[in-house]
């Protein structure tokens, strides 16, 4: 029956709501660790536990980089702050209520920059607010009972809420992307979603095309990794329109994704509606940030991956591809700008950055961080091969493997030691041309009666027998002259 | 503000506790004379006032991103009403 249902038909709003841990070194509210992997319920205090009599007390660093995130997103922040408690039962929430912004959240409005298929998008931001993570249930550890561990319980989140202002699954998997690469970039949070580090909820809604009130949406948890967003997008607006389609009606609920199977499945209906009594948490002092503050935040943002790749493209010549490349992690792009600074010849960098040492990463399962050859000997190296003494063949095949075994050494040097330097001796040259000619001589014919294309043949052999040390253009001219 | 049956049941039902019907009516009386009480206070005109979040003057109180240990695990574990070695216990939260 599906077959029949023009999916065309409708118009997919989609909303995210997606928590970002902060790398702090300790909690929101108290100094107890805030780092992931802890042996169970070691990194806990009497706060964390939600003890009687035990005092909040705010983290200023959580406070800083929720900002910086809202700095880069353009968004509003709010001068004067406070929290409030959303109130309510479950067993990894110590206190019975959870301290959060989410009455009065610190960064308001802002935008999100994605590539789209046919260029980029602003995706708008509803809010970012600070607020504290919940402990972590186990279910599958026991049959009746359900283990809790409250190490993570008061761990700094920022969550990022998005505008119904998405329309299919991959710009929701390009927004993540763009977000994950953010956060990381302004080293507030490690991004990874395997961890629970980031998370994502997809409010899901369909409507027909012209239709301006917002359909009935359904929220979709427990996606773990973007793909899986990406899939539980996917597989959401599927079944939506499948109902639809059938006479059904789509009714307000959450779903748990399952990655194993693609599907989902309800867990709770909005009809038994949450009554969350917000109030302002008196425990905590308001805060209040000063324009100076906000000034020296400002200052101190590193420059965004946004402008770099507008800068790539439209200053140093960079497609719009190897500009992203370069942009999608910050130790690359700082990499790169530290060999522009040896030497301004950016495509030639970006040429080593998405080839030989992309490979080099790959084939070592690390990534740039684990680059430890200085930029300064890159930059040598690359100058080896502008001045025509080694081609980029000899320098990324020879060179470079053996430059990272001994980046003390210049790459002069490694070519002179390896007798890679290319010969711009005629003297040398031209009997190894001859050597060529004469094991050719029927396509030396060919040539003289018309077929110009064979050069490359020629010039190819002459590399071959030289080991590539020919300098190619003195070979060009020679092999011109003597075929002439 | 009339204090009713229903609003009775959904307060126990947020505070997770059970009453006897004897209880819920004793409950009802006494909510309806405090919110009565309070209910004086609507009399002011408060238009242009800003609501008072905090009775302390005290503002920014924050602390540097420094950890410092606090109890160990068997401490922490000595108030659960059940634990393991390593977890606090509960009833199963979710069906499987």
């Amino acid at each position: 029956m599906s077959a029949t249902i023009d999916f065309d038909k409708y118009e997919v709003v989609i909303g995210l709501e997606v928590h970002a841990q902060l790398q702090t070194e300790s909690k929101l509210f108290c100094a107890d660790s805030a780092s992931f992997g802890g042996a169970p319920n070691t990194h806990i205090s009497p706060i964390t536990l939600g003890h009687p009599g035990t005092l909040p007390f705010l983290n200023r660093k959580a406070v800083e980089y929720a900002i910086r995130l809202g700095l880069a997103c353009q968004c509003r922040i709010e001068k004067e702050n406070y929290f409030a408690r959303k109130n309510y039962f479950y067993p990894d929430l110590p206190k019975g209520y959870q301290i959060s912004q989410h009455t009065a959240p610190i960064c308001n409005g802002g935008i999100v920059t994605i590539p789209v298929q046919d260029g980029e998008r602003q995706i708008k931001l509803n809010r970012i607010h600070l607020e504290e993570d919940a402990g972590k249930s186990m279910h599958d550890q026991d049959p009746s009972f359900t283990m809790v561990d409250y190490n993570r319980a008061g761990v700094p989140l920022v969550e990022i809420v998005t505008e119904p202002d998405l329309h299919n699954s991959e710009e929701v998997y390009s927004f993540l992307t763009t977000l994950r690469r953010l956060v990381r970039w302004l080293n507030v949070c490690d991004g990874n979603m395997e961890e629970g580090s980031m998370r994502c909820d997809a409010n899901i809604s369909i409507r027909l095309k012209g239709e301006t009130r917002l359909g009935t949406k359904v929220e979709v948890k427990n996606l773990n990794s973007i793909r899986n967003v990406k899939r539980a997008v996917e597989g959401e607006i599927k079944r939506q329109i499948t109902l639809v389609e059938s006479g059904g009606t789509i009714v307000q609920e959450t779903r748990s994704f399952d990655a194993g199977n693609g599907t989902s499945f309800s867990l709770r209906s909005k009809e038994e509606a949450n009554d969350y009594r917000y109030f302002p948490e008196p425990d905590l002092a308001p805060f209040h940030l000063t324009d100076e503050y906000l000034e020296t935040l400002k200052q101190s943002l590193p420059a965004l991956p946004d402008e770099l790749i507008h800068q790539y493209v439209n200053q140093y010549g960079l497609s719009d591809y190897d500009a992203r490349v370069i942009c999608d992690d910050k130790a690359t792009a700082d990499y790169f700008e530290q060999v522009v600074k040896h030497i301004p010849k950016q495509k030639a960098i970006a040429n080593w950055l998405l080839g030989p040492i992309k490979s080099t990463l790959n084939e070592q399962g690390t990534d740039m961080t684990g680059f430890t050859l200085p930029p300064v000997t890159l930059a040598a190296l690359i100058q080896l091969v502008e001045d025509g003494k080694v081609n980029f063949s000899i320098a990324s095949s020879r060179i470079f493997p053996e430059l990272l075994q001994h980046p003390e050494e210049s790459p002069l040097n490694i070519a002179t030691r390896l007798n890679l330097l290319q010969d711009n001796n005629a003297g040398n040259i031209a009997p190894i041309i001859d050597e060529v000619l004469a094991k050719y001589p029927d396509k030396v014919a060919e040539f003289r009666k018309g077929k110009k294309g064979l050069m490359s043949l020629f010039v190819g052999e002459v590399m071959k027998l030289s080991k590539g040390k020919a300098d190619p253009k003195l070979t060009n001219q020679l092999l011109a002259e003597k075929l002439k | 503000m009339e204090v009713n049956e229903t609003l009775v049941q959904q307060l126990a039902d947020l505070a997770r506790l059970e009453f006897s019907e004897q209880e819920k009516t004793e409950i009802k009386g006494d909510l309806q004379k405090m919110i009565t009480f309070v209910e004086k206070l609507n009399e002011l005109d408060t238009t242009n006032v800003k609501p008072l979040l905090h009775m302390t003057a005290d503002s920014n109180v924050l602390r540097e991103d420094r950890v410092i240990p606090s109890i160990s695990r068997e401490e922490g574990l000595l108030n659960a009403p059940d634990a393991n070695e390593q977890y606090f216990k509960v009833p199963k939260v979710i069906r499987k």
